[in-house]
């Protein structure tokens, strides 16, 4: 428990940080625009236990995917997000809505995960880490190269093939899905929480960047180079059926 | 270009190799607009890179869908009875 008069690492406050990034605009979960974040807060303050229940289930899996940054175990990551939704409860009535709910509880999240990570010496110094390797996303045999006329071009074996049926189609779409979950499990620790946080749970660009502390081109970069590696899992997946149709 | 090498001539003034790059910048919104509209008269005159940025846009609406996790049964009650306990309906 944490008493009210004593200020928590992860006391709840939501007053601007000098310097701090402000949310433009909200990704999907939290596109209620300012009425409606509002209105929300105030429902949650008057009691009304389907607004947060709304809101614990819709957030849960983004929060879960942020502690785990944190920390070396998904239960750890459990706690965190416990104990975020908790000090969310308590702290509530100081939330001042001078930033989005939304990001207010990342905030807490990041806090309670900072001190577990440091607990249990798995503090990742997200700020300072550059983007891991700065190659090509696409094999550069794929590409003509400098003395060809068409340099820099796609060779004819190298271009990419339209995906016949499309990763949609019914018969496919269970096993992609699986595919993609697996490669996106097996990114690098920051590509994956980024990527994450971007396309599995809808995140904005700057809801990213100030969750991890990182900039907007490192948060760029991450995506970029997750994503390339994501689609190229398909891409051989893909080639995959045709050898196997040949 | 995958068929019907165009090369850099002059309606394109991006390689394939520099567009492949380009793409998480130009979904993101975050090229100049010089760059952006070269960019679209490469895809526009590019199979390859047009087939390239479309399995992208497919990528993402798998990883859309990839299963998340959530809190536990026990800790999401745990969860609705604190804030019953601190929330309760003025009522």
């Amino acid at each position: 428990m944490v008493p009210e008069d004593r200020p928590h690492v992860a006391e709840p406050t939501d007053a601007p940080e000098p310097g701090s990034r402000r949310q433009k605009s909200a990704a999907p979960a939290s596109c209620e625009g300012t009425d409606g974040e509002a209105a929300l807060v105030a429902r949650l303050r008057a009691g009304h236990e389907a607004a947060f229940e709304e809101i614990v289930d819709s957030w849960s899996p983004m929060l879960l995917r942020l502690a785990r940054t944190f920390v070396s175990t998904d239960a750890s990551a459990q706690e965190i997000v416990q104990e975020t939704w908790l000090a969310v409860v308590k702290g509530l009535d100081r939330f001042e809505g001078r930033s989005a709910l939304r990001t207010w509880v990342f905030r807490i999240v990041t806090n309670l995960g900072k001190t577990r990570g440091v607990r249990e010496a798995r503090a990742v110094p997200w700020s300072s880490l550059a983007p891991a390797d700065s190659g090509p996303t696409v094999d550069p045999s794929r590409f003509r190269g400098p003395d060809d006329p068409w340099a820099h071009n796609w060779t004819p074996a190298g271009a990419p093939q339209r995906w016949e049926p499309t990763p949609e189609d019914a018969l496919l779409a269970g096993e992609i899905r699986a595919e993609v979950a697996k490669a996106l499990e097996a990114l690098p620790d920051q590509q994956r929480v980024v990527v994450s946080l971007r396309d599995v749970h809808g995140l904005s660009a700057d809801e990213v960047c100030s969750a991890l502390d990182i900039s907007s081109t490192n948060q760029r970069v991450l995506l970029h180079r997750g994503r390339a590696h994501l689609r190229l899992v398909l891409e051989d997946y893909y080639r995959g059926r045709e050898m196997k149709a040949r | 270009m995958s068929e019907q090498p165009g090369g850099r001539g002059a309606d394109l003034t991006l390689t394939c190799t520099e567009l492949v790059e380009l793409v998480t910048d130009y979904l993101e919104g975050s090229v100049d607009d010089a760059t952006r509209v070269a960019v679209e008269a490469h895809l526009a005159l590019c199979p390859g890179c047009a087939a390239y940025i479309e399995q992208m846009h497919e990528t993402l609406r798998v990883v859309g869908r990839v299963p998340v996790e959530s809190l536990s049964d026990a800790a999401r009650d745990e969860l609705m009875n604190a804030f019953r306990t601190f929330h309760t309906p003025a009522t």
